[in-house]
């Protein structure tokens, strides 16, 4: 148990007036002005922002199966020094989360790690084979405690397979995080189909593939009266289907990652791997419709997708390269960049889309609090002044695939406080 | 041109002194004319000769001789080209160059008195090449060279029999020819190279 | 041009038309009794083939040996590559022996541009064909043929000269690189296929398209076939040959509807029947076997600008031309 004091001295919370903010033990025990110190670890954080630590509702952990890539303890040291101290780890792991056993596995990695909460997601479908459903109840009365569920990195494509898998995840307020890629359409797919597409000759992965995939799965949860997330939303397409599902009061959420709401398809012209992504970069139109998007909550939230690789899987041919790109370390970075400093949010907008909503989604309880008194401390400041290149060689994650390297981008996580705990303190991990 | 010759011939220097003139037009004509006759006169009638010109200058100098052997003999002589770009010695110093066109008389040279005929003679690199490119093409009876102006310098054996003018020349000169076929009036130029030319005014 | 050719698009008017005149040239060659120049001598060509291609290989190896380079040819297929060694470890091997110039047909797009931008190898990287990507050199050998065809000499491009394209431009590399160059040269392209085989996005090609090929015939100066896989069929691109044929084939009746002067193209192999009928396939206006000709002096163009001079240089030519920097 951490009986230790620290005073958080003169942060703005949630980009507000400066106040100082008293953690005794795991627990905000004050917020207000001129607060003694008396007995407390002092942290100066005169005009940085503190927010409720970060929750990711989509991180590929790769534990168990692919430790060459990341582990829990390496994943979450990474999560911590991106400011989180939830992540959701997807269930493509080796084997699939899809037993109550491994569940518990990796929930039980993530205690003993003590960087950041762990919180498994359990596989719809044995063996994300989108045949037959996963033991979704087993896995939500495990100790993990399961509520979100997802075949991420395939597409639960059956219908019937989906609207079983809504309808059963009522009975315990589950939800289906959907990772909507029509996989006809996308046979061979390589990047977005377009005009970069047409020229590069990489095979087009269309926009309708997600697109068809939303809509039917909103109509999906509309009709058997479930819940429904959209995984890395990334089209102007699907965000238009979801502010429709939501103007109907259906119960829709989605989140986009940082990439789609920074990088275009135009980076693939350099045929580097390290933009092949899934979904895809989309055209300047996309980005622009998802920052619009997630500013007016039709996107409810951000989401990493962080997505290790070991570097001689993207150190080679484009078609060769495996997909996706790790992102905890630079996320709030990016979003500051394109939400933040373009004026689309406030900070008080960044807790909610980065902490609030997402802990809500994943019906996490002691994450995503208010920053008040007797909440739980988990806390995360940022120097939104500061200016720096990306540098992977200092990422705590294992895999180093970032498609930012040497960009300049905005602010700095200084210090996260998981329960009252420090777990980084001046930018470096405790 | 096709002057391995390093500062042989032909383009202007970069930006040094202009030149001043060593052979004016008329000085050119009367010497390709003291040429044909000195071709005529060895060849012992200049029955079997082809005149191959190194591009650029050296095909209009073979022309012009080729006119003034028809004068002499009164009947047509074989003129052609021959690059010799593909056989520099010196291609990987420098970024690859166009071709010019090789340019073979319909009989070819096959036992024939192949006369080279080049602007300017310098290191010999150039008349080096040629001979291979030659070798490639047939087997000519004899190879012989004219140039316009021989500037010495050479660094291989290699001699012309026969020469417009010889002009000793230093290392830091240009020598610089011009054609009406290419460079609307006919001259040839003495000018310092722009390098030297910077160094003097220091 | 740059160090290496990867794609169509990196050629300007003045690249293309100095590959053309020097393919010219050295067309001649194969009128002298020596058809091999000492130009590259003591310099490695090494011919890196991820998928099979006969003709091209030979081509290349052909263009590389009159020019007297060392050729190796590494198949990648049924080698160490197929059993899981990386392009990287087969680019540092290339490295470690010591090619100068490395052709490399590939099934991935972009892998040719990986390997000259990845800092794998120092040598010129030569695409010979990637994925549905591009394969420059076969429209380099396209434009020399239409250029000697079509009567423009040395020097000359293809100024308001219609070509038409006309098959699977979806999945095609050499109608990739043609559209590129023959608009940079000046042509004016018209692309004809089923809507299936055209892709998303070429709206922002330099080209036209139509879907009707009876209507651009009269028209056309050139007509390019491009060879269709009957394959696509099963991924429902069009319903079966005989109507992909029937639309899209060239026969001799369509032959008769192009000008007098207009040539039939096809980079082969041909699918007899498919996209080309043997009547045209085997008239005088077809210059399918010019093409494979031409294709060597093209290919030692190439090879000879990217290798013929110094290892590092801006444009070839331009220096030539202006050759006040030879003398200094």
């Amino acid at each position: 148990m951490n009986t230790e004091k620290t005073l958080i001295r003169g942060a703005r919370v949630l980009g507000g007036p400066a106040r100082d903010v008293l953690v005794d033990g795991e627990t905000i025990a004050e917020v207000g002005t001129g607060l003694s110190a008396d007995g407390a670890r002092v942290v100066e954080a005169e005009g940085q922002v503190l927010l409720p630590g970060l929750v990711d509702l989509h991180t590929h952990l790769r534990e168990p199966g692919r430790e060459d890539s990341e582990t829990v303890l390496t994943g979450t040291r990474a999560a911590a020094r991106g400011g989180f101290t939830a992540v959701h780890a997807m269930a493509n792991t080796f084997p699939v989360a899809d037993t109550a056993g491994v569940v518990e596995q990796v929930w039980r990695l993530g205690r003993e790690s003590g960087y950041c909460d762990v919180q498994p997601v359990g596989a719809v479908t044995v063996g994300l084979a989108g045949k037959q459903l996963a033991e979704l109840g087993a896995m939500h009365e495990s100790a993990a405690g399961v509520t979100v569920f997802s075949d991420d990195g395939k597409c639960v494509d059956d219908a019937v397979i989906m609207r079983r898998a809504l309808e059963y995840v009522k009975a315990f307020d589950g939800v289906v995080a959907q990772h909507a890629q029509e996989p006809r359409l996308t046979e061979g797919a390589q990047m977005n189909e377009g005009v970069v597409s047409a020229e590069l000759g990489l095979g087009g992965w269309p926009a309708v593939a997600e697109e068809s995939i939303v809509s039917r799965d909103v109509l999906l949860a509309a009709h058997v009266g479930s819940r429904v997330h959209i995984c890395h939303l990334s089209t102007a397409g699907s965000v238009e289907i979801v502010r429709w599902a939501k103007s109907k009061g259906w119960n829709v959420t989605a989140e986009v990652t940082p990439h789609h709401l920074l990088l275009t398809d135009e980076l693939v012209r350099s045929y580097d791997p390290v933009y092949k992504v899934n979904p895809p970069l989309r055209t300047r139109d996309d980005v622009l419709a998802l920052r619009a998007a997630l500013a007016d909550g039709t996107i409810d939230c951000v989401a990493t997708d962080h997505a290790p690789h070991p570097h001689e899987d993207k150190d080679c041919e484009w078609g060769a390269a495996a997909m996706g790109m790790v992102g905890l370390e630079t996320a709030l970075s990016v979003v500051q960049h394109t939400m933040v400093d373009t004026g689309l949010l406030d900070w008080e907008q960044v807790a909610e889309r980065m902490s609030f909503r997402p802990a809500r989604i994943g019906r996490l309880t002691g994450q995503g609090r208010p920053v008040s008194p007797g909440e739980p401390a988990n806390l995360t400041l940022v120097d939104p002044a500061y200016r720096g290149r990306v540098d992977p060689a200092g990422f705590a994650s294992r895999s180093r695939n970032t498609p930012y390297r040497g960009n300049e981008l905005p602010g700095r996580v200084t210090h996260t406080f998981l329960r009252g705990r420090a777990t980084v303190t001046d930018g470096k991990l405790a | 041109m096709g002057n391995t010759d390093n500062t042989g011939s032909g383009a202007p220097p970069a930006d040094g002194a202009p030149g001043r003139p060593v052979l004016e037009g008329p000085d050119i004509a009367r010497v390709l004319t003291r040429i044909a006759h000195e071709i005529v006169e060895r060849a012992k009638g200049a029955d079997d000769v082809v005149l191959l010109g190194i591009p650029t200058r050296g095909v209009h100098l073979a022309q012009r001789l080729a006119a003034k052997l028809a004068e002499i003999t009164g009947r047509p002589t074989p003129v052609g080209s021959l690059d010799i770009t593909m056989y520099r010695d010196d291609l990987r110093l420098r970024p690859a160059r166009a071709l010019a066109r090789t340019e073979i008389p319909g009989d070819g040279i096959e036992g024939a008195l192949v006369v080279l005929v080049d602007d300017v003679l310098f290191s010999g690199r150039t008349i080096r090449a040629a001979l291979d490119a030659l070798g490639d093409l047939g087997r000519p009876r004899a190879v012989q060279l004219a140039v316009l102006v021989d500037r010495g310098h050479r660094e291989l054996p290699i001699r012309a029999d026969y020469v417009g003018k010889n002009l000793p020349t230093s290392l830091r000169e240009t020598v610089r020819v011009q054609l009406a076929e290419e460079d609307g009036r006919d001259g040839v130029l003495l000018g310092l190279r722009a390098a030297a030319a910077a160094d003097d005014e220091r | 041009m740059e160090r290496h050719l990867i794609s169509a698009a990196d050629l300007t008017r003045d690249d293309a038309v100095l590959v053309l005149d020097t393919a010219e040239e050295l067309a001649r060659l194969a009128d002298r009794p020596i058809k091999k120049l000492p130009t590259l001598r003591g310099r490695t060509v090494v011919n890196l083939f991820f998928e099979d291609s006969t003709r091209t290989r030979i081509s290349f190896e052909a263009a590389a040996k009159r020019l007297s380079a060392d050729v190796i040819n590494f198949s990648a297929k049924g080698s160490s590559v197929s059993k899981g060694e990386s392009l990287k470890d087969t680019a540092l091997t290339l490295e470690a022996m010591g090619a100068d110039a490395v052709v490399i047909r590939h099934h991935d797009s972009g892998a040719p541009h990986r390997l000259a931008t990845s800092g794998w190898i120092g040598g010129s990287v030569v695409n010979a064909g990637d994925g549905t990507h591009e394969h420059p050199t076969q429209a380099l050998l396209d434009a020399f043929t239409l250029r000697r065809r079509l009567g423009t000499g040395r020097g000359g491009d293809l100024g308001g000269r219609r070509v038409t394209i006309v098959g699977d431009i979806l999945h095609s590399r050499v109608a990739r690189s043609n559209v590129h160059l023959l608009s940079t040269l000046g042509a004016e392209v018209t692309l004809v296929a089923p809507p299936t085989l055209v892709p998303v996005g070429v709206h922002a090609w330099p080209c036209e398209v139509s879907y009707d090929l009876d209507a651009v015939l009269p028209t056309s100066d050139a007509v390019m076939m491009l060879r269709v896989q009957r394959e696509r069929m099963n991924a429902a691109y069009f319903p079966t040959e005989r109507e992909y044929a029937r639309r899209y084939g060239l026969d001799g009746g369509r032959m008769a509807r192009m000008p007098e002067h207009a040539l039939v193209m096809h980079p082969g192999p041909m699918n007899r029947g498919m996209e080309i009928t043997a009547d045209v396939a085997d008239s005088d206006r077809c210059t399918a076997v010019e093409q494979v000709t031409n294709g060597v002096s093209t290919r030692m163009a190439v090879l000879y600008l990217l290798l013929g001079g110094a290892a590092l240089g801006g444009a070839p030519g331009h220096a030539a031309e202006n050759s006040a920097e030879e003398n200094t």
